[in-house]
C-alpha cells in the first residue's frame, strides 16, 4: 500500500497550486491520468480576472457584482466576495513564481476586456494564459520534486471510506495496469469538469467526471449539475475553442446575413455579454435560419483588428484557423459555434473546500474538493469568462491550507487494503466478461447527440423527458459493451470504457436536475419557462443518489451584497 | 480510401513490434488525431495512443507521421496521405516505446529538471508584480509556448548518437530563464549549459525547428543562448572557442582557417587536447585532405570586415 499524508487527484491549476500549498509541511502524493503539464487548464487561453487597476481604475466590489450579475444571482456571495478579494494577491504570486504575463507600456501586467466584466480586468499571456499558469506551477512542483511525488498516467477509480471519514483512494497505473491503494490523511479532488458529456465540446478527452461521479458513489450529492456553460466560440462541427479575448479585443459576431446580431440581444455589451446570453443569441440566429449559409454556425469576424494586433494578441487562436479549418482571420471570418466548456456545478464544498455531505454543511472529513470539480459556488449559473483560473488558483491555495489545518498531527485512518483493491479489480473483470453485443462507440456517441440536442443551450420537459429515457437504455447497453484490449499494458481502451461510465452517470444527474428547474437562469434555459423564478427557484439543487434513484433537495444561495434583480445588458 | 500503416508493439503478446494496416476513407476536415480515433473506435480498439486537449496546446498527441514528429491533432489527414494514398504512424522516436505508438517520457523529464526549470529571482518579490517591459517579455514569449510534446526530441539528430545530449525542448526551456530579466542565475545557466550535452552539443540541423508545433523553435533559442554565454565570457569550453575561432578567422581572411578551427577549438595551451588531434590530422594527411598551410583571404574581405564593423563585431 502506498502511503502520502494528502493525495491530490488532478494536476491541472487547481491540483498544483494546491500541492503547492500542502508541500510546505506534509508529504503529497499527486495523481494525473495525463502529465501535469497535459492538463485542461494549459487550455484556458483569454485570461484570469483580478481587480488591478492596470488599465482602468477597478475595484473588488465591481468584481463582485460583475460575477454575481454574471451568474444570475445564484451565486454564494460570501464566497464571491472572499474570492474575488484574493484575486490580486493570487496573481501577484503567480507573477512572483514566475509566470509569464504580457505587460502594459510601464511593465505592469496588461488586462483586457472579456464578456460580462464592466472593467478592463483579465489578466493575460497572449491567448494561452492557462498554459503560462500552468506551467508556472509545474516549474514550482519541480523545484519542490523532494516533497511531491506526482504519479503521471494513474487513475483515480474510487475513494476510501470508513463512516464520516476519507482515507484514500483506489487507483491504477495506466501503463502497467497494477491496481494500488494509496492510504492518506487527506484526499483532495481536483480533477476538473465534464464537458465530454456533450457531442460539441471544448473540453478534452479527459475531461469525463471521473471526479464528480467518484465523490457521488459514496453518497455526496451534486450540486447545481444542470448549470453547464456553452461558450460562444467553439470552432464549427470540432468544438474547440476560439478564445473569448477575440471579441474582448474587439472581433464581431456575424449571423448568415452579415448582421451583427447581438444588437438584439445584448444592445448595451454586444458581442461581450456573459457567455449564456450570446450562446443562446447564436443558437436562436441558426435556429431562424439566420446561420451562415444556413447551417448551424455563425461568423466570429477579426478582419478589422488588423494584422499586427491579431499577431500581438491573438497569436494561437489564428494559428487554431489555419491548421484545423483552413481560415486565416487575418483575411477571413471564422465559422464558430456554441460549445460546452464549462460545468458551474460538481461536488459541494464550503469557502474552505471541505466536502459537503447535505445542504447542512455536515462534512466529509479529510475529503476536499477544488476548481471545476467543486461547486462552492461562486459562478452561480453562470460563469464569467477568466473567472475559473481564478477559481481554480485561489480555491487550490484554500484547499491546501484547509488540508494542512486537517492533516497536520493526524494518524493515517483504517484501510482494507483487499477489500478495497478487490472492489476495482472486480470492475475491470466485469468489463472483461461481458457478451460484447454492444458498441462503446455507438453508445458514447447516442450519449453525446441526446445531450447536445435535448439538453444543451435550450431545453424543455418533453425533451428532457425523452433525454433521461434515452440515458437509461444506454446505461442498460453499457452493459453489454465489446471490449477489445484485455490486457494491462496502457490499455486506454479500458480506461476509455470506464469514463464512458462515469459519463453516462454524469448525463443522468444533469437531465435530471434540468428537468425539475423550471426556470431559466443563467446556463439553464427552458423554452418552457423562459423567465427566471426567484419565488421557485432561487436556490441550489442537490441531487442524492438513493435506491429508487435519483433525489433532488434544495440549498439556500447565500445572498450578502447585491439583492436578485433583473439581468439585462 | 487511405490505408494507415501503423507500427504495433505489445510486449506482453510479441517482443517485437511490426506494422499493421487499417483501410479508412478520411472523412473532409479530420484531423490526424479524428483518423487515429474512427481506427481505434471501430476497427481495433487495443490500438494505444496518448491524446487529450484536440487543440494542440495539451502536447499529449506527438506520434510520427511518414517519417517525422508531429501533432496528431493539428494536422489535417488528407493533407499526410501520401501519392500511394497511405500514412505511416510509427512512436516518437529517441524514446522507447512502450506499446504502439506510446513512448517512455521518463529521459525527456529527466532532462527538463536538469536544466532548473524554475525562476530563481533576484531578490524578495515586491508587494505588487515585478515590473517587465514588453520588450523583456518578448524575449521570453516563444520559448513560454513550448508544450512539451516530444516532437522536437523525437527527431533531434544529436540525441540519436548522444543520449547524454539535454535535447531541444529542455534547452528551449533553459532560454525562458537565461533570458527572463526576473532571473538572478543567469551566469550560473549559461555555464551548467556550457557543459558537455548542453548547447555546444547542438549539430545546428535545425530539425527541431522544422518539427516544432508552437513558436517556440527550440534551436533559435539555443542559438540566444549562445549568444549570451559568449557575451557573459563562459569561453572556456570547445564549443565557445569553436564559434569564436570560426568567427574570428571569417572576420580576418573572410574564410574559414580550417588549420587554426581544430587546436583552437580544445584550446591552444591545452596539451593533452592538442596531443589528441594528432593522429586525426596524420589521417588527413595520409588520405590528402589537409588543407593549404598558408592561409588567405579572399579578395573581398574588405566587404566582410565593413559587414562584422555594421554589427558592432
Amino acid at each position: 500500500m502506498i502511503e502520502h499524508d494528502v493525495v491530490i487527484v488532478g494536476a491541472g491549476l487547481a491540483g498544483m497550486r494546491c500541492a503547492l500549498e500542502v508541500c510546505k509541511e506534509l508529504d503529497v502524493g499527486v495523481l494525473t491520468k495525463v502529465y501535469p503539464s497535459r492538463s485542461h487548464s494549459g487550455a484556458a487561453q483569454g485570461g484570469i480576472a483580478a481587480s488591478l487597476g492596470n488599465s482602468e481604475p477597478d475595484s473588488w466590489e465591481e468584481h463582485m457584482y460583475d460575477t454575481v450579475k454574471g451568474g444570475d444571482f445564484l451565486n454564494d456571495q460570501d464566497a464571491v466576495e472572499e474570492y474575488v478579494k484574493a484575486a490580486p494577491r493570487v496573481i501577484y504570486e503567480l507573477e512572483h513564481m514566475g509566470c509569464v504575463f504580457s505587460r502594459t507600456p510601464e511593465g505592469k501586467i496588461a488586462q483586457r476586456a472579456f464578456g460580462g466584466h464592466s472593467k478592463p480586468r483579465a489578466c493575460f499571456s497572449a491567448d494561452r494564459t492557462g498554459h503560462a499558469i500552468l506551467h508556472a506551477l509545474h516549474e514550482q512542483l519541480m523545484k519542490n520534486s523532494k516533497s511531491v511525488k506526482i504519479y503521471n498516467e494513474w487513475y483515480m477509480h474510487s475513494l476510501v471510506i470508513d463512516g464520516d471519514r476519507c482515507n484514500g483512494v483506489v487507483v491504477s497505473n495506466i501503463q502497467t495496469g497494477e491496481v494500488e491503494v494509496i492510504r492518506a490523511k487527506a484526499v483532495v479532488f481536483a480533477t476538473g469538469g465534464y464537458g465530454r458529456v456533450f457531442k460539441i465540446t471544448s473540453n478534452a478527452f479527459a475531461g469525463t467526471a471521473d471526479g464528480v461521479m467518484a465523490a457521488f458513489e459514496v453518497g455526496i450529492p451534486i450540486e447545481d449539475p444542470e448549470f453547464v456553460q456553452f461558450h460562444p466560440s467553439g470552432l464549427y462541427r470540432q468544438g474547440i475553442l476560439f478564445s473569448e479575448a477575440a471579441r474582448g479585443e474587439g472581433g464581431y459576431l456575424l449571423n448568415g446575413k452579415g448582421e451583427r446580431f447581438m444588437e438584439a440581444y445584448a444592445p448595451s455589451r454586444m458581442e461581450l455579454a456573459p457567455r449564456d446570453i450570446v450562446a443562446r443569441a447564436e443558437q436562436s440566429e441558426m435556429d431562424a435560419g439566420r446561420g451562415v449559409n444556413g447551417e448551424d454556425c455563425i461568423h466570429l469576424d477579426l478582419r478589422h483588428l488588423g494584422e499586427a494586433r491579431i499577431m500581438e494578441r491573438l497569436p494561437q487562436i489564428r494559428q487554431l484557423g489555419i491548421d484545423f479549418i483552413g481560415v486565416d482571420c487575418i483575411t477571413d471570418p471564422l465559422p464558430i459555434q456554441p460549445t460546452a466548456h464549462y460545468s458551474m456545478g460538481g461536488i459541494p464544498v464550503d469557502k474552505g473546500c471541505h466536502v459537503q455531505l447535505d445542504s447542512e454543511g455536515t462534512r466529509m472529513n479529510g475529503f476536499f474538493a477544488a476548481g471545476e470539480c467543486a461547486c462552492v459556488s461562486v459562478h452561480g449559473g453562470n460563469r464569467l469568462g477568466t473567472n475559473s483560473l481564478l477559481d481554480a488558483v485561489v480555491f487550490g491555495e484554500r484547499a491546501g491550507k484547509s488540508v494542512l489545518e486537517y492533516a497536520r498531527g493526524k494518524d493515517f485512518g483504517n484501510v482494507n487494503e483487499g477489500q478495497e483493491k478487490a472492489r476495482v479489480l472486480k470492475k475491470f473483470e466485469d468489463i472483461f466478461q461481458r457478451d460484447g453485443s454492444e458498441s462503446y462507440n455507438d453508445i458514447r456517441n447516442e450519449m453525446k447527440e441526446v445531450m447536445m440536442t435535448k439538453c444543451g443551450v435550450f431545453r424543455d420537459e418533453e425533451r428532457l423527458k425523452a433525454c433521461i429515457e434515452t440515458l437509461k437504455d444506454l446505461k442498460v447497453r453499457f452493459q453489454k459493451g465489446k471490449v477489445t484490449d484485455k490486457g494491462k499494458l496502457f490499455n486506454t481502451e479500458i480506461y476509455e470504457i470506464i469514463e464512458l461510465g462515469n459519463m453516462l452517470g454524469m448525463a443522468s444527474l444533469i437531465a435530471t436536475a434540468a428537468l425539475r428547474r423550471q426556470e431559466s437562469r443563467g446556463g439553464h434555459f427552458r423554452t418552457d419557462f423562459p423567465k427566471r423564478d426567484d419565488d421557485k427557484f432561487l436556490h441550489h439543487s442537490m441531487v442524492y443518489g438513493t435506491p429508487d434513484g435519483l433525489e433532488i433537495k434544495t440549498k439556500p444561495v447565500v445572498i450578502t451584497k447585491y439583492q436578485p434583480e433583473e439581468r439585462k445588458y | 480510401m487511405a490505408t494507415f500503416r501503423i507500427k504495433r508493439f505489445n510486449p506482453e503478446k510479441q517482443p517485437e513490434p511490426y506494422f499493421e494496416e487499417f483501410q479508412l476513407d478520411i472523412p473532409h476536415g479530420a484531423t490526424l488525431l479524428d483518423c487515429m480515433n474512427e481506427i481505434k473506435w471501430k476497427l481495433d480498439g487495443s490500438l494505444s495512443y496518448r491524446m487529450s486537449c484536440r487543440s494542440a496546446i495539451c502536447g499529449s498527441c506527438a506520434v510520427k507521421a511518414n517519417g517525422h514528429a508531429l501533432l496528431a491533432c493539428q494536422r489535417q489527414g488528407e493533407h499526410l496521405l501520401q501519392d500511394d494514398d497511405t500514412i505511416t504512424l510509427e512512436p516518437l522516436g529517441n524514446m522507447k516505446p512502450v506499446k504502439d505508438l506510446v513512448v517512455d517520457f521518463t529521459p525527456f523529464w529527466d532532462k527538463v529538471n536538469k536544466i532548473k526549470p524554475y525562476l530563481e529571482p533576484k531578490e524578495e518579490p515586491p508587494e505588487k508584480e515585478r515590473q517587465q517591459s514588453p520588450e523583456q517579455f518578448r524575449l521570453i514569449d516563444d520559448s513560454s509556448t513550448c508544450i512539451m510534446c516530444g516532437a522536437c526530441y523525437s527527431d533531434c539528430n544529436t540525441l540519436e548518437v548522444d543520449d547524454n545530449f539535454l535535447g531541444p525542448a529542455a534547452l528551449a526551456k533553459a532560454q525562458r530563464f537565461v533570458s527572463d530579466s526576473r532571473d538572478s542565475k543567469t551566469m550560473q545557466r549559461v555555464q551548467d549549459l556550457s557543459e558537455p550535452g548542453g548547447i555546444w552539443d547542438c549539430t545546428h540541423c535545425a530539425e527541431c525547428v522544422e518539427r516544432c508545433p508552437k513558436p517556440a523553435r527550440p534551436f533559435d533559442r539555443i542559438k540566444e543562448i549562445m549568444t549570451v554565454a559568449l557575451e557573459k565570457g563562459v569561453h572556456n569550453n570547445n564549443g565557445a572557442r569553436h564559434a569564436l575561432s570560426f568567427t574570428n578567422s571569417v572576420k580576418r581572411s573572410g574564410l574559414l582557417n580550417e588549420n587554426r578551427i581544430a587546436p583552437e577549438s580544445v584550446g591552444i595551451f591545452n596539451i593533452p587536447g592538442l596531443l589528441g588531434l594528432i593522429p586525426i590530422g596524420l589521417r588527413m594527411l595520409l588520405k590528402g585532405k589537409i588543407p593549404p598551410i598558408f592561409h588567405k583571404s579572399i579578395e573581398e574581405v574588405d566587404d566582410v570586415k565593413r559587414i562584422f564593423k555594421e554589427l558592432n563585431q
